[in-house]
């Protein structure tokens, strides 16, 4: 009897240092879940800032509500419109040549033999990841500007075209827009693939060889098949972000140029300037709220169907 | 893979030759337009062999460096402090949450997780920073929003702790009589060396480069790092002339020329850093990535 108590009482102070033994752990954890709070969590609470009618003098939360009327102004303007297809054509088009151009690269890394070209290539084509959208635009008025740009004096030049005003005509905007993208970015997404293929068992190769397949063959059922998770995870996290934009490559490439709106104009850069030109706290607060929650309709969706269709591959 | 396939092969090694060209030809162009005289700018346009050299613009920059240098040395500090801050915050939490045994393991991986999906946007960040926490126009304006932790750089280091260190290890190290400190600082630390330089390179990446908390919360430019010092100099020409004037005001100002020249040493110390941690750079990509 007494002894059966003393266990109990041992198991008791066991649990407890089993708990305590964690404290230590929880503390490290405090400063981030702190920060998370303040640079995550508070400002959600934030978003009901887009049904209010904002009033400073009596602040934010004493402010009345207005319902949907920030959502009927935005949606009255056209704006709503131009901006989100915008968004989500510039994301879609990203996310297929983005994807598709970054597995090409990664092929091409992994053929190639030669140590030293490998490196010295792999090192260059992160270059452009390394820069700023500042820089770039900087980079991007070398190349575009109207008198004295590259294209226009030297390019335009040689082939004796006429030279076309780029900041003032919105029709060549989306391509340059993707190139530039493209250009930022592939570097990184390539390596993400090589990595992963440099992981790919070689004696499936191997098998595909002396099943006669030949190079093509083993990109159809080899390499593809082997990236397609990594393929599948970025996807899920880039439809998550498709309400979302590079605000940097949308708000400083097209040199804030007012003329090329109808086709730079993003929901990022509309929250931006609503907020600093027309000082329109409701509007903004009223586009970013759309956006944060179809997004997160989206990327749950997303992540659905995934799951159905092959529940490894799926995010959570 | 494996192929002897010498078109494709060749074809591949043109491909990649080419893209490295794409890769450092425009950077080359923004370079030497920095050292082409002002009046060879104005005629030829920007080209990679200009007629005539100049280094004008540096000089130029050199007479009136007090401004340019005080944003570099904002910039430098900036991101010093914020890489030390965002290492040290993704290590104390990715750390825990790599313990498989910690009560409580899901639902702190959920809290963070979620931050990656649901967003409460622009407008109400910018509210709980001004309004409540005071940070406009000081200097953790810069440091602290969005930059000083991310969730995406803690569960790349926690797959990495998960998939390079054993649980066997850090237990043998709890029967030894190591403190969790101890356990962190002496076996994780050190065995997560390529993962922290990752983190520490892509954080100083994300503070040297950030224009947008400048723009955001600084409402003068005192506090201007080099990215908005940038920023205002190709949006606004007076600003130019208003930060390098007070010399020789005669003197024609080589204003392309000396944008250009602003942006160089502007990419320079990423330039210069990037060497050195591009091993682990590429390293830490192939290890940490993706793997949710």
């Amino acid at each position: 009897m007494r002894n059966k108590k003393r266990s109990e009482g041992k198991k008791r102070t066991l649990i407890q240092d089993r708990r305590k033994q964690f404290i230590p752990l929880y503390i490290m954890l405090i400063p981030g879940i702190v920060y998370l709070i303040i640079n995550n969590y508070l400002p959600m609470m934030g978003l009901v800032i887009a049904f209010k009618k904002v009033n400073y003098q009596v602040g934010i939360w004493n402010s009345p509500w207005a319902g949907f009327d920030n959502f009927k102004y935005l949606f009255k303007t056209g704006d709503a419109f131009i901006m989100t297809r915008n968004t989500i054509l510039y994301n879609l088009v990203f996310i297929v040549f983005g994807n598709a151009f970054a597995i090409f690269c990664a092929i091409a890394m992994d053929t190639i033999k030669n140590k030293f070209f490998k490196r010295s290539s792999q090192i260059i084509i992160l270059i452009p990841y390394l820069l700023s959208s500042v820089i770039v635009s900087y980079i991007v008025f070398a190349f575009l500007s109207p008198s004295s740009g590259f294209i226009n004096h030297t390019v335009f030049g040689l082939l004796h075209i006429d030279p076309v005003n780029w900041y003032g005509d919105p029709k060549p905007w989306p391509v340059i827009l993707v190139i530039v993208h493209l250009w930022m970015s592939f570097g990184y997404q390539s390596i993400l693939y090589y990595s992963t293929l440099i992981g790919i068992d070689k004696t499936l190769y191997e098998a595909t060889v002396v099943d006669g397949g030949g190079t093509w063959h083993q990109i159809r059922y080899v390499t593809l098949p082997c990236l397609k998770r990594t393929v599948i995870i970025l996807m899920l996290l880039a439809v998550g972000r498709i309400f979302f934009s590079d605000f940097g490559l949308f708000y400083q490439v097209p040199m804030h140029s007012g003329l090329l709106y109808s086709t730079t104009q993003t929901i990022d850069t509309y929250v931006y300037r609503a907020l600093l030109e027309l000082n329109d706290i409701g509007r903004s607060s009223a586009a970013g709220f759309l956006q944060s929650l179809l997004g997160f309709i989206c990327v749950v969706t997303a992540n659905k169907i995934v799951s159905k269709v092959d529940s490894e591959s799926a995010l959570f | 893979m494996i192929t002897r396939n010498k078109p494709f092969i060749a074809f591949m090694y043109v491909l990649m030759a080419l893209l490295t060209i794409a890769c450092l030809f425009p950077f080359l162009l923004l370079f030497m337009s920095s050292i082409t005289s002002e009046a060879t700018l104005a005629v030829n346009g920007y080209s990679l062999l200009p007629e005539e050299f100049s280094l004008d613009a540096y000089r130029f920059l050199w007479t009136t460096r007090k401004n340019l240098l005080h944003s570099l040395g904002i910039s430098v500090f900036v991101t010093t402090v914020g890489v030390i801050a965002n290492v040290t915050l993704t290590t104390l939490f990715a750390y825990p949450l790599s313990r498989k045994d910690l009560p409580g393991r899901n639902a702190i991986s959920l809290f963070l997780f979620f931050t990656m999906l649901f967003n409460g946007g622009m407008v109400p960040t910018y509210m709980v920073y001004a309004n409540y926490l005071h940070i406009k126009n000081t200097i953790w304006a810069l440091i602290v929003p969005y930059l000083l932790m991310n969730a995406f750089y803690i569960i790349t280091m926690r797959t990495y702790i998960n998939s390079n260190i054993a649980d066997e290890v850090i237990e043998a190290a709890k029967i030894d009589g190591a403190s969790e400190v101890q356990i962190l600082t002496r076996i994780v630390l050190p065995l997560s060396r390529p993962i922290i330089a990752t983190i520490a390179l892509l954080a100083m990446i994300g503070y040297w480069n950030n224009w947008t908390n400048g723009v955001y919360f600084l409402s003068s430019d005192e506090l201007y790092g080099i990215q908005n010092f940038l920023n205002e100099v190709i949006s606004n020409a007076v600003f130019l002339a208003s930060k390098t004037s007070g010399s020789t005001m005669t003197v024609q100002i080589p204003t392309v020329a000396v944008r250009m020249a602003i942006a160089v040493v502007a990419v320079l110390p990423v330039l210069i850093a990037y060497p050195f941690f591009q091993k682990s750079f590429v390293k830490g990509i192939t290890l940490g990535s993706v793997k949710g």
